[in-house]
């Protein structure tokens, strides 16, 4: 809360706040700490298994309602892997799958009002893209042992010009996840500022309002849309890596 | 009730057949566009990101190395080049359709179905 009058900062509500703090039992991290960042993960958790488990609970041949999102959730990353990765990439999809789901609840639930949408902190969407490139690197070595290097060598270049271009696919390589990362982090971290900051025009021009507070009805659309949007390229990208680890080129 | 039926017989298969099946190629190729825009605009978004990802590695690897031997500018300025080019290479393979994966060639038909190209022109250039 700012200064007293309702003047609230756009970037209050990417503030983490403690709430719950208790000194680990094995003292090897010191205090752990359950935030609002933490809750809202959790709650993610609870409901993308209640929306999966409760959905699939009659398993009826003509699905219902609930049984036909959760079908539709799992058809769609059924169909995008076989689209990218082709038939053996279907052993992955339970890491895809997840993905997918935790940040597509994650950006959904930070769309209800004064909840917190942990996909805007770089940290989360790094350790996800983090957990995804590192895996994926040891996928290619398993696959294909030190082969995998040749991975960096673009097929059909003369030797003369490797020491140029084995750099720039080196960088090309390691900024895999900086991009998945930081794409997500920032279209989640702009489009709610940028509501919030539009919102606190509406009391401030009186009959005015009206204005921005159209203009905050269609960007709240415009939001969902992104939500679904960036779960969407970050399960395809994901996709995208699994398949270049699998072929190399 | 009875003779108002009679007045207007009901259409027949074939029309209702017709017209069953036009509402249906008017729904798929709404439905068509609907997805394809989506898929454009999730295409898009790829983009802008990956200059600045491989800039900031770029940068990053080049900053270190400098303080690690203590060649102050040099290394800075060599891979923030290499960063740029890494970056335009990036955006260079997602726009042609490559995919976004290190190296220069698509792999047959996957790169290509997934930005809805044909999966024939990525088999050419692998020929």
């Amino acid at each position: 809360m700012a200064e007293g009058g309702g003047a609230h900062s756009p970037l209050e509500q990417f503030e983490i706040k403690s709430l719950l703090t208790t000194l680990d039992p094995g003292e090897t991290m010191g205090l752990v700490t359950f935030t609002n960042s933490s809750l809202m993960m959790v709650a993610t958790l609870i409901l993308i298994t209640a929306f999966l488990v409760l959905g699939m609970r009659r398993g009826a041949l003509v699905p219902g309602r609930m049984q036909s999102l959760a079908e539709l959730s799992y058809e769609f990353i059924a169909g995008l892997i076989s689209d990218t990765v082709g038939p053996e990439g279907r052993r992955y999809f339970p890491i895809v799958f997840t993905l997918f789901m935790f940040i597509l609840f994650g950006n959904l639930l930070g769309m209800i009002p004064y909840s917190f949408t942990f996909t805007s902190h770089i940290i989360v969407t790094f350790a996800l893209a983090l957990i995804v490139f590192i895996g994926v690197t040891i996928l290619g070595f398993v696959k294909h042992g030190m082969h995998f290097f040749s991975f960096f060598v673009p097929p059909g270049a003369p030797i003369a010009m490797w020491p140029l271009l084995i750099p720039i696919e080196v960088i090309s390589y390691l900024s895999r996840p900086i991009s998945l990362s930081v794409r997500l982090f920032a279209n989640m971290l702009a489009g709610h500022t940028l509501l919030k900051v539009i919102a606190g025009f509406i009391g401030l021009l009186g009959v005015f309002g009206v204005l921005p507070f159209a203009l905050v009805v269609a960007l709240t659309g415009l939001e969902i849309l992104i939500a679904f949007l960036q779960a969407y390229v970050f399960a395809i990208l994901t996709c995208l890596y699994i398949n270049d680890a699998l072929h190399l080129h | 009730m009875g003779r108002m039926q009679d007045d207007s017989p009901p259409p027949s298969l074939e029309k209702l057949d017709e017209r069953l099946r036009a509402a249906e190629a008017k729904r798929r190729s709404a439905e068509a566009t609907s997805t394809e825009r989506g898929k454009g605009l999730a295409f898009a978004m790829r983009i802008g990101v990956e200059i600045v990802a491989a800039l900031i590695v770029g940068v990053a690897v080049g900053y270190f190395l400098d303080r690690w031997l203590g060649t102050k500018p040099w290394f800075l300025l060599l891979f923030f080049v290499l960063g740029a080019a890494a970056g335009f290479m990036n955006v260079f393979r997602v726009v042609g359709g490559l995919g976004g994966q290190v190296g220069y060639r698509g792999t047959s038909g996957t790169a290509g179905s997934e930005d809805g190209r044909d999966p024939a022109e990525g088999q050419e250039k692998d020929g």
